[in-house]
C-alpha cells in the first residue's frame, strides 16, 4: 500500500492518546510492567495503523524499548494482552511472535559477528526443512529450497548495498553497514510488521540517508513499520503518524504536524516550567 | 635408542583406547561448548550413564546390543532432565548444573545402596564378553616395531576410531547445514536468533542430546576397552582432560578433537617417558626426581602446553583465527 494512500486513512482518526484506527495491525490493551517500585510501562490502549510508518518517541526511560521488549515477547509484563493481525500473542513466545510476521531488530546491533554476511541473511529465512534435524543430515531434501533462499538473501543486500561485502565476517562491517544488514536480515523473515529499536543510533551521516530511504521504501512492500528515535527530524521526515510515551504512558498520538504543538508532548521534554515558544524539535536539539 | 620407542609409546597411547575414547567423547562436547555454546562441565556424566547403562544390563543378564541401546537412552534421559529447567536460564546455570548432576552420578552409582546393580566401589568387570566374542581379527598382534596392540585391543580401538569418524562426519554434515547454521547464531546471541523466528530452546536441547549421546557411546567404548567400570573413572577430571582435548585441537572444528585428542595423550605419555628415559639415563638424579614424580610431571607438560596454545595459537591447533579476533564487542 503506497504511503500517500495510507496516510490520508489516519486523516479522520483524532490525534489522542489511544485513538482507534480503521485497520490496526497491533492493538495493545491495558500492558503494564514494572521493575521493583518503578513503572517501566503502562499502556491503556495503543493502535499501530497498518501500511504506513508509525514513530514511537519520548525523553529517555519513557518505557518505549521496553514496550518493544513487551510486545516481542522478550520480556513479560505483569499484565496486559495484545494482537497482532488480530491473532491474540500475549502469552507467544518471541520466536513464534517472529514467525507470524513480526520481526524486530535491536538498539545495539545484533549482527552475528562471527558468521559471514550472507550466513546473516540466510539464517533469517522462515521455515526452512534444513533446520529440522533429521532433514538436515540429507541434503537433497533441502539443497533447492536453498538455492531459493540464498537468491532472495542476494536481491535484498543487492538492495541494501551489501553484496561486496556478501563473505565477509559480519564482525568487519561497520556499524551503519551493521544497521543495515540488521534491517535486510529482518526483512528475509517476510515480516508484515517490522519494529526497529533506534535504527539511526549511531549511524554516521553518510549513511542516514540511504537507511532513511530503505526505511520509507518498507511500506511500498506492504511492511508495517514501527519505529524508536531519538532525531525528531527523522521523526518529523519519515513518519506517518507519531505515538509519544513518557513514564510510561502514551501521552499523544498524531500526524507529526499534531506533535510538534501538542503541549503534553513539550511539557514531556522539558519539564512544565519552559519559555512559551519551545516546540520539540528545539527541546531535542537543546536535549543534546 | 630410547627416544624413538618413547616416541613410539606416545603415538601407541595417542592412537590407543584412551585417544579413542576422548576423541568420540571431544566430538559430543564439542557440539555443545564448541559449537552451540553450552558449558556442559559434566561431560563425564554422560559417559557414566551410557556405560553403566551397557554394564548393569549385561551385568543383569541382558544381551549387549540391549545394554547399548539402554545406555543410549539414558543418556537422552539425563540431556532433557538437565536441559529443561537450565536451557531457558544463562548459560552458567547449565554449568553448574552438570557439573553437580556429574558428581551426584558418580556418587549415587559408588554407593552401598545400588552395590547390587553397579557393583558399588568394586564396580563391574567383564562386561563386554559379547563384543570380543564378536571380533573377527585372528589371535596375535597388530601393529609394527613397539607400536603394536593385542588382536582384542586392536578391535576396540578399530571400531571406536569407526565411531569417531562417524560422529566427525556426521558433525561436518549437520555443521553446514542450516540447522548448524541456526546452532552457530545461537551460541553468538541467542536473542537475535530468537528475534528471526528460531526456537532457540528447542535447538538447545537437541544439541545437549545429541552431544549427551556421543559421549555416553564414548563412555561405553571406555568401559568395552577394559572390560571394567568403576564410577570414580567418571570424575570432574575427566570432563576437563575432554575439554583440554576440544581446546587443544580448537573448538568449533571438525576434526579439532580427533587431532587434540592423539596429541593429547601423546604428549602425556611422552613427557612421562621422555623424564623416564632422562632419570634412567643418570642425566636426572632419581634422588630429586623418582617415578611418581615422573607420573605428576606430565600434567606439568600438558598445563604449559596448553597455555602456550593459548598464547600463541587461541584457536587450537584447527580453528579460524579471524573467528578469535572477531570476539571484542
Amino acid at each position: 500500500m503506497p504511503a500517500d494512500t495510507a496516510a490520508t486513512t489516519l486523516d479522520d482518526v483524532p490525534a489522542e492518546p489511544g485513538a482507534s484506527k480503521h485497520d490496526p495491525i497491533l492493538v495493545a490493551d491495558d500492558i503494564r510492567k514494572t521493575f521493583g517500585g518503578l513503572v517501566a510501562v503502562d499502556v491503556e490502549h495503543l493502535e499501530v495503523p497498518r501500511g504506513v510508518i508509525t514513530a514511537l518517541i519520548g525523553p529517555n526511560g519513557a518505557g518505549k524499548s521496553t514496550f518493544f521488549n513487551l510486545v516481542s515477547g522478550f520480556d513479560d509484563p505483569d499484565r496486559g494482552q495484545w494482537s497482532f493481525d488480530g491473532q491474540e500473542i500475549s502469552s507467544k513466545g518471541a520466536h513464534t511472535i517472529a514467525n507470524m510476521g513480526m520481526v524486530r531488530t535491536f538498539q545495539l546491533t545484533k549482527s552475528l559477528m562471527k558468521m559471514s554476511v550472507i550466513d546473516n541473511m540466510l539464517l533469517a529465512a522462515p521455515e526452512q526443512r534444513g533446520e529440522r534435524f533429521v532433514a538436515s543430515l540429507l541434503p537433497w531434501t533441502w539443497r533447492s529450497q536453498e538455492q531459493d533462499v540464498e537468491q532472495r538473501a542476494d536481491e535484498l543486500l543487492d538492495r541494501f548495498g551489501l553484496s561486496r561485502m556478501r563473505d565477509d565476517y559480519a564482525g568487519t562491517l561497520s556499524g551503519g553497514q551493521r544497521k543495515l544488514l540488521e534491517m535486510a536480515r529482518a526483512l528475509m523473515v517476510n515480516p508484515r510488521l517490522i519494529m526497529l529499536d533506534e535504527p539511526m543510533a549511531g549511524v554516521n551521516p553518510a549513511l542516514t540517508q540511504s537507511l532513511l530511504e530503505h526505511v520509507t521504501a518498507l511500506p511500498d512492500d506492504g511492511t508495517t513499520v514501527l519505529f524508536v528515535e531519538h532525531d525528531m527530524d527523522v521523526v518529523m521526515d519519515i513518519s506517518d503518524w507519531v505515538v509519544v510515551m513518557a513514564e510510561g504512558r502514551v501521552i499523544a498520538e498524531g500526524r507529526p504536524n499534531d506533535i510538534t504543538s501538542n503541549r503534553a508532548v513539550i511539557d514531556a521534554y522539558l519539564g512544565e516550567h519552559h519559555g512559551e515558544s519551545a516546540t520539540a524539535r528545539d527541546v531535542e536539539e537543546t536535549d543534546r | 635408542m630410547d627416544i624413538v620407542d618413547t616416541l613410539m609409546g606416545a603415538l601407541r597411547t595417542g592412537l590407543g583406547l584412551s585417544g579413542a575414547v576422548y576423541a568420540v567423547a571431544g566430538i559430543g562436547l564439542n557440539l555443545h561448548f564448541g559449537y552451540t555454546g553450552l558449558l556442559n562441565f559434566g561431560h563425564a556424566g554422560f559417559l557414566l550413564v551410557g556405560a553403566y547403562g551397557l554394564g548393569v544390563t549385561v551385568d543383569q543378564g541382558g544381551p549387549f546390543l540391549l545394554g547399548v541401546a539402554v545406555g543410549i537412552i539414558a543418556c537422552i534421559i539425563l540431556a532433557l532432565i538437565l536441559g529443561i529447567p537450565t536451557l531457558r536460564l544463562r548459560a552458567d546455570y547449565l554449568a553448574i548444573t552438570t557439573i553437580a548432576a556429574s558428581e551426584i552420578l558418580r556418587l549415587v552409582t559408588r554407593a552401598r545402596t545400588f552395590e547390587d546393580y553397579t557393583g558399588g566401589v568394586f564396580g563391574l568387570n567383564r562386561i563386554a564378553d559379547a563384543f570380543y566374542a564378536a571380533n573377527p581379527l585372528p589371535d596375535g598382534t597388530y601393529g609394527f616395531g613397539s607400536l603394536t596392540y593385542s588382536h582384542n585391543l586392536a578391535w576396540v580401538i578399530l571400531v571406536t576410531w569407526a565411531i569417531a569418524i562417524l560422529f566427525a562426519v556426521t558433525l561436518w554434515l549437520l555443521m553446514r547445514s542450516p540447522w548448524g547454521r541456526v546452532i552457530k547464531a545461537i551460541r553468538e546471541d541467542e536473542d537475535a536468533a530468537r528475534s528471526l523466528g528460531k526456537n532457540v530452546f528447542a535447538y538447545k536441547m537437541q544439541s545437549l542430546v545429541i552431544g549427551g549421546v556421543m559421549g555416553g557411546v564414548a563412555g561405553m567404548m571406555f568401559a568395552i576397552g577394559i572390560q571394567n567400570l568403576r564410577a570414580d573413572f567418571f570424575d570432574p577430571l575427566f570432563t576437563f582432560f575432554i575439554y583440554a582435548v576440544v581446546i587443544l585441537g580448537g573448538p568449533a572444528t571438525i576434526w579439532g578433537p580427533i587431532a587434540g585428542s592423539i596429541l593429547f595423550w601423546a604428549i602425556i605419555s611422552f613427557s612421562a617417558g621422555f623424564m623416564g628415559d632422562l632419570v634412567d639415563a643418570g642425566v636426572l638424579s632419581s634422588a630429586i626426581f623418582s617415578d611418581q614424580d615422573v607420573g605428576a610431571f606430565r600434567f606439568v607438560v600438558v598445563g604449559l602446553g596448553l597455555m602456550a596454545l593459548m598464547v600463541w595459537r587461541p584457536q587450537g591447533l584447527f580453528g579460524r583465527r579471524e573467528e578469535m579476533l572477531l570476539d571484542a564487542r
